[in-house]
């Protein structure tokens, strides 16, 4: 006789161990750790919700409190793995194995416990690709989450900051699995049911409202000339040539002085209106002016981003926001909407090797992924069309017709000396030291070259669409590789021809003035004239105000 | 620090008549650049730099900018400051156009 219902006869016994440590679904914040103790048991899966920017730090302290005899060996799978206290689980023996997307500032704390064998890492994944592994086999027997406030039957506001937090909630929840939600504030009614009462089994208010770090602002201030430039080069020598509409910008100075050029020299090539009309984009405040001029018809978030809430909730033609009037962010609707639905990707890296392979990995540091990949991707599974789409997808099969699909734009932005003049392109990724040292399959790298459609630096535009051969790709990344080693060592005369077949275009080719590339010509150059563009309606956190 | 001389010879003659240009600042990041025209063919780059030991990078940025503007007659001093030789590219373009201006 086989047993069915095991998963909910388990669930039932947790929740009955727990029922004297609350008063509904509510729980005091002094009874969480044994809370924790009650419904988690060793080797379980449990995602500890750090997003992007919100993260369940309540409830990860307490998760370090538990007593490592009773609960150990626990199975990690969230996509942002960033407070030291996720890092605490493994040092203390509560958690044994990993599965995460992106680690930002504990990028170095997680190879040093990798080296050291406390983590046993099962993969670094893409965004959607966790998630999609949290229906098939990564289900999470608990998920602690996060959200703004709940009512006291447990519906849950999360607020402009979503992201995540349904995807965890309901693989969890329709699979017999407990959820506990952190919220800043109980109230009597929340603004807008973000996640409904039936999925919630237990709500604690935090000691502290989560913390927010503005992640997605630059501050057009640190815009430098060179940025200017290839900015320039992007806009005239990619956005006018293909003229993608829908579209994903990345997170670097380069993207945000694209953001800023759009009003002027944007305006200036005719494109309002024929490129950047709709957007899978977090809430960047560099795109401010833009949307102020006319040139923004929509945009969805992944995340929200600090101090633009009045800001979006005045625009609610171009963002999406719910009956109560705040943004609602959804991280996998919007990496699938990049995914699918956007005719180009352009963003930064840290490193390119020579068959435009790149990674953020660098020797001591594994920041995991991030959005990239996802938005980096040329989608199979696409059917749709769009001029800009097919153009790509022509020049890269050399033909057109009926059988010949399209491609996605996905475009690398580099200086090729960054910061302290560690060269952008490289013989062999840092990666691949990586993998061999903690004996991984597979290096990660961020984007593989073949997806990379184009690669922009201050030298120029590599189109590795029109490269037939690996030959060819390998002299158009050292053609634009500027004086790196990489660079220095091109074929001069391979380098010509290929600029000659316009595989590699030089400012001067695409016509551009040098003596445009200057800051002068941003819609904004402070944070200030941000503030003034919003009509007053964008807040920039304390850290960016200088005036 | 480091202090040289490059001299180099371009196709032709720097087109324009504007007889004098000075951009940059030295700044972090930045250089200064002054440009004077002194007819003929020849390119005389006099250099002053922050870091020594980059005379092939200068040596390979300079003839990449004799090839891609052809600045005959002009005598460029350069205090880098330690800019970048992308910087150092841009600003090198952005003299050469300020010369072609008609003056």
């Amino acid at each position: 006789m086989s047993m069915w219902t095991k998963q909910a006869t388990e669930r039932a016994r947790r929740l009955n161990a727990a029922a004297p440590l609350t008063d509904g679904k509510v729980v005091a914040g002094d009874n969480v750790t044994a809370l924790l103790e009650r419904i988690i048991c060793s080797e379980d899966r449990v995602c500890l919700e750090g997003d992007n920017q919100k993260q369940a730090d309540f409830l990860a302290s307490c998760l370090t409190e538990v007593d490592p005899g009773l609960i150990h060996d626990l199975h990690i799978v969230q996509s942002g793995l960033v407070l030291s206290e996720h890092l605490d689980l493994f040092r203390l023996g509560i958690a044994r194995k990993l599965d995460f997307s992106y680690s930002g500032p504990q990028s170095a704390a997680i190879a040093r416990a990798l080296d050291q064998g406390k983590i046993e890492l099962g993969a670094i994944h893409t965004y959607i690709e966790l998630f999609a592994r949290y229906y098939i086999d990564l289900t999470p027997n608990v998920a602690l989450i996060a959200a703004v406030s709940a009512d006291r039957d447990g519906n849950l506001y999360t607020g402009p900051n979503t992201e995540d937090t349904p995807t965890i909630v309901e693989a969890t929840a329709y699979k017999s699995g407990i959820v506990v939600a952190q919220v800043n504030r109980i109230v009597d009614r929340v603004p807008r049911v973000d996640i409904p009462a039936d999925q919630i089994d237990f709500i604690v208010e935090a000691p502290r409202p989560f913390y927010v770090e503005p992640l997605f602002t630059r501050d057009p201030g640190a815009v430098t000339d060179t940025q200017v430039f290839m900015a320039m080069m992007a806009l005239k020598g990619i956005y006018a040539k293909y003229r993608p509409k829908r579209l994903n910008h990345g997170i670097g100075f380069s993207t945000a002085a694209i953001e800023l050029l759009l009003p002027t020299y944007g305006e200036e090539l005719g494109l309002r209106g024929n490129v950047a009309t709709h957007w899978a984009l977090n809430p960047h405040p560099t795109l401010i002016p833009a949307i102020e001029s006319g040139w923004v018809q929509q945009i969805h978030c992944f995340g929200s981003e600090v101090g633009m809430d009045a800001y979006m909730s005045a625009r609610p033609d171009v963002y999406f926001t719910g009956k109560d009037g705040t943004l609602r962010s959804n991280r996998l609707l919007c990496q699938n909407a990049g995914l699918y639905a956007c005719d180009m990707f352009i963003g930064s890296t840290l490193q390119i090797d020579l068959a435009g392979n790149s990674s953020t990995v660098t020797p001591d540091r594994i920041a995991g992924f991030g959005g990239a990949p996802n938005m980096g991707a040329d989608a199979h599974g696409r059917r749709h069309t769009s001029d800009a789409w097919l153009k790509a997808g022509y020049e890269a099969a050399g033909a057109e017709g009926p059988l010949v699909r399209g491609r996605k734009l996905v475009v690398q932005m580099v200086e090729t000396f960054g910061d302290g003049m560690k060269p952008a392109f490289v013989e062999e990724l840092d990666s691949i030291a990586l993998a061999r040292k903690l004996n991984m399959p597979l290096a990660p790298v961020m984007i593989f070259g073949d997806d990379v459609t184009h690669i922009v630096t201050e030298e120029g535009i590599a189109n590795l669409l029109l490269c037939r051969s690996t030959d060819d790709i390998e002299q158009a990344i050292r053609g634009v590789a500027g004086y790196t080693p990489v660079g220095m060592a091109r074929d001069h005369a391979k380098v010509a021809e290929l600029r000659a077949r316009g595989v590699i275009q030089r400012p001067e080719d695409l016509g551009i003035d040098p003596l445009k590339a200057n800051r002068n010509l941003l819609a904004a150059r402070s944070i200030r004239d941000l503030v003034t563009w919003s009509d007053g309606l964008y807040a920039p956190p304390s850290k960016f105000r200088n005036w | 620090m480091e202090k040289f001389t490059i001299s180099t010879r371009a196709q032709r003659p720097l087109s324009g008549t504007t007889r004098q240009a000075i951009l940059g600042v030295v700044a972090s990041g930045n250089l200064e650049l002054l440009f004077e025209r002194i007819g003929g063919d020849t390119v005389e780059i006099n250099i002053l730099t922050a870091s020594t030991g980059y005379r092939t990078v200068w040596e390979a940025v300079i003839r990449d900018f004799v090839e891609r503007t052809s600045p005959g007659g002009v005598r460029i001093t350069i205090h880098d400051n330690g800019a970048r030789p992308d910087t150092v590219m841009l600003r090198l373009m952005q003299g050469a156009k300020m010369l072609e201006m008609p003056s």
